[in-house]
């Protein structure tokens, strides 16, 4: 799924093609120095210099351009973008043409970037208006997630016409292929709600790749937001047998816990207690058949800190400013067999109404938003079950 | 100005009535006031032009000579950043370009990544987004540098989303980024993006934009940076700090300006008088019936105008902060009433002040006077909760959907 490295001898021959105002040689140097540009500004001026050259190429050169974009960093991507933009602009403008037929080679090489052939797309589009119906039908499941909600967008209208039309076995089975393709929540949940009235059940969760088990331990002491920096005992050693003492020298222990919320959503102010200025850590198991980079999606209100495997991920302390799906994405590794993954919940001592929540959701997935499920997952009711047992 | 030649005099008397540019939130002095005396009171009639826009926005129009520049996001995550130009003449579009979000993008739903206002040098544009990506563009649309400052500092980022406009002083952009993670402030080289300085803040969600303060000469001009936790006033191009005010002020709306006077969002109204030579800032006035909740005072014509709660408008005299009067900034047509929810910051030419409610419905009070009273109403229809601009005779205003231009026909 991931871009696994456009060849050498591609970019060599995009480039090749790229005669013109800007000598081949020189797109591929002023490319190169592009994606040199870094955090703080630096490279900028360099990148700017190189930029200015390249804006002026014909569009031959759009395809090396666009290749440029392939593992780049985004802010050099943005550069390129923008270089890829002003060429075809001022070549639209002037009553030009763009290469339409090495775009949609480029669309529709899926080793490339998703979001510069995204942009071929579009500029594709541009000059072929039958691009979209000729293309987006077979982009189901394409790495970008552009291209494929707008697949997913397609067989939602049919859907919906065939529904509309008491063609219902039909429209089942458009919905069932669209969702199959969907990653956006807005368009999961219409298809959801079209399943469920033709009869079929969606298993969210599984769908969106939501932890559903956890083991949960609380509270520790956050007076005064202090317990975010305290290194708590589970973020030294996890010991599911061990007694701490927490917040007001509560004797706590760890609890087994199962949400089935369709969201995933883990309510620890349900689950434990509502307790105040504390900090909670939960953790689970992932086992993975093979070595994999995946992304960790957290969501809560609260402020956090997820460790896989005992790195620490990312933390950021900031009390209730919504929760959502998808708030926060970690880039890691999942390493082949079993995986933990251990969360600190923190939630401080405001009193409003809307300053009770307590809670967060996290799932698994690839960059496209694509579920990636534990070898061992199993279901929200038997995950219940079993917690319900061990409790 | 007493030492202007007539002729010099009559030039800029010229220039005061054709307009001038508006180049960032609130025009080029963070004033919220435009010299032009030709801008429309009556919008019906004069619309001169409607452009369509590819995006969303809560940024506010900005004006540099016969551009009209205007940011928006779009995508199913808010992660497309839109630059665009238009013609202020015939609002026909000039140029759009677009880049990829590399923060955050997520944001309340009444707001979008398109949320800051851009600014611009006269020469350059600088385009920033809830998400910290701080884009750099000629007037022409070509990029000139990129910056990803959630990319570059991580925690730098607000679930709800981020406002504060950026403001070009010099050729320094400065630029807030504050929350409750990791709080900064940035100046930044106009023309490399690269950091002139950084400091940190005070670590509190805060959505206010930077101001300028005019000094005697450029040179002298200071950067008004406001938080939770007070004013703190800035050399642009060094970032050294010459003072500060330790008082709670709002974290929505802004500080306002006028002859060397700030009017901060503190204890209601505070009319704050910096000192010379740096000395620490005195205040004036204070008054509590003067509190603003969204926008951001107005200070014109000798008045100020805050718009409280219920979308009540409060009138004071500007030299001591008594209130003048009171009215609630509604319109009934018909059986139907007006709602009183505000977030663009109101503006003033001519005589006049301009208000916007969400819901689309301009209404045009005449400044001062023993009363308000608002002497036209335009309903556009649309919700707009950007600042409009004023520039060169012509009002702009902006929707999710439109840009406007009202101008005398």
């Amino acid at each position: 799924m991931r871009r696994t490295g456009f060849g050498v001898r591609s970019v060599v021959l995009l480039i090749a093609m790229a005669w013109a105002t800007v000598a081949s040689a020189d797109v591929a140097d002023l490319i190169r120095t592009i994606r040199t540009v870094g955090p703080e500004g630096q490279g900028n001026v360099a990148a700017a210099k190189a930029w200015k050259e390249l804006a002026v190429a014909k569009p031959v050169a759009l395809p090396a351009i666009l290749a440029g974009l392939d593992d780049a960093n985004p802010l050099a991507a943005n550069y390129l973008r923008s270089a890829v933009e002003t060429i075809a602009a001022r070549e639209l403008a002037t009553g030009g043409k763009l290469p339409a037929e090495e775009l949609e080679k480029f669309v529709l090489d899926i080793k490339h970037d998703p979001r510069a052939r995204r942009l071929a797309f579009d500029l594709l589009t541009r000059v072929d208006k039958s691009a979209p119906d000729r293309l987006i039908p077979g982009m189901l499941s394409d790495p970008s997630v552009e291209l494929r909600r707008d697949a997913v967008e397609r067989l939602i209208a049919q859907g919906n016409a065939q529904f509309d039309s008491e063609k219902k076995a039909e429209a089942k089975t458009t919905f069932e292929q669209a969702l199959v393709g969907a990653r956006d929540d807005d368009q999961v949940q219409s298809i959801k709600k079209r399943l469920e009235e033709l009869g079929e059940k969606v298993d969210l969760p599984k769908h969106f790749g939501f932890l559903l088990s956890w083991r949960l331990v609380t509270p520790f002491d956050n007076t005064g937001n202090k317990g975010f920096n305290v290194v708590y005992a589970p973020e030294k050693k996890l010991d599911f047998n061990a007694e701490y003492e927490g917040k007001d020298r509560l004797k706590i222990r760890w609890t087994e816990h199962a949400t089935d919320n369709e969201y995933g959503i883990v309510d620890l102010s349900k689950a434990l207690t509502p307790f105040k200025g504390a900090v909670s850590y939960a953790t689970t198991e992932f086992v993975s058949d093979n070595e994999q980079p995946v992304d960790l999606r957290l969501g809560t209100p609260n402020s956090w800190k997820v460790w896989l495997n005992g790195e620490l991920l990312f933390a950021r302390e900031e009390y209730h400013r919504g929760m959502t799906l998808d708030q926060y994405k970690m880039r890691g590794t999942l390493k082949s067999g079993k995986n933990v993954i251990l969360v600190k919940v923190c939630q401080n001592e405001q009193t409003e109404e809307w300053a009770q929540r307590w809670q967060f959701q996290l799932r698994v997935c690839d960059a496209t938003g694509t579920a990636v499920l534990s070898s061992d997952r199993r279901t929200a009711q038997a995950a219940a079950s079993t917690a319900s047992e061990s409790n | 100005m007493r030492h202007l030649s007539v002729p010099l005099a009559c030039l800029f008397a010229v220039v005061g009535l054709a307009g001038a540019d508006w180049p960032q939130f609130r025009g080029a002095d963070t004033t919220g006031v435009a010299p032009d005396q030709n801008v429309p009171v009556e919008i019906a009639g004069s619309i001169a032009w409607t452009a369509e826009l590819s995006g969303r926005g809560l940024s506010g129009p900005i004006v540099v000579g016969n551009r009209v520049i205007l940011s928006a996001s779009s995508g199913y995550a808010q992660d497309r950043l839109h630059v665009m130009c238009f013609d202020a003449n015939s609002g026909a579009p000039l140029w759009e370009r677009q880049f990829w979000a590399t923060g955050r993008t997520l944001c309340h739903p009444k707001m979008c990544n398109a949320t800051p206002t851009p600014a611009s040098d006269g020469s350059r544009i600088f385009a920033l987004y809830s998400s910290n990506d701080l884009i750099c563009l000629d007037l022409d649309g070509n990029l000139q540098w990129f910056r990803g400052l959630t990319h570059d500092y991580r925690n730098a980022s607000n679930s709800l989303g981020m406002s504060s406009s950026p403001v070009v002083i010099g050729d320094t952009v400065i630029v807030q980024v504050e929350n409750d993670s990791e709080s900064l402030a940035l100046g930044i080289d106009a023309a490399t993006g690269e950091n002139r300085w950084k400091h940190e803040r005070p670590v509190l969600s805060n959505w206010t934009s930077p101001l300028v303060l005019r000094g005697t000469s450029r040179e002298d001009d200071l950067a008004i940076l406001q938080s939770g936790n007070g004013l703190t006033a800035l050399r642009p191009y060094t970032g050294v700090e010459v003072w500060s005010f330790d008082e709670p002020c709002s974290t929505i709306p802004s500080t306002a300006v006028a002859d060397g006077v700030l009017y901060v969002p503190s204890k209601g109204l505070t009319a704050l008088k910096p000192g010379a030579d740096g000395a620490a800032p005195k205040v004036v006035w204070q008054s509590n019936k003067l509190a603003p909740i969204t926008p951001s005072p107005l200070i014109y014509e000798g008045r100020a105008y805050t718009i409280g709660g219920g979308g009540v408008l409060s009138c004071a005299e500007l030299a001591t902060g008594t209130p003048a009067w009171q009215m609630r900034l509604q319109v009934t047509d018909g059986e139907k009433t007006s709602q009183g929810m505000f977030s663009a910051t109101p503006i003033a030419a001519g005589g006049h002040v301009y208000f916007v409610n969400e819901d689309g419905l301009v209404m045009v009070v005449k400044a001062g006077g023993e009363k308000g009273e608002i002497v036209a109403h335009y309903d556009f229809g649309e919700t707009i909760l950007g600042t409009p601009a004023i520039a060169n005779g012509g009002l702009y205003l902006r929707s999710d959907k439109h840009l406007w231009k009202v101008a005398k026909k």
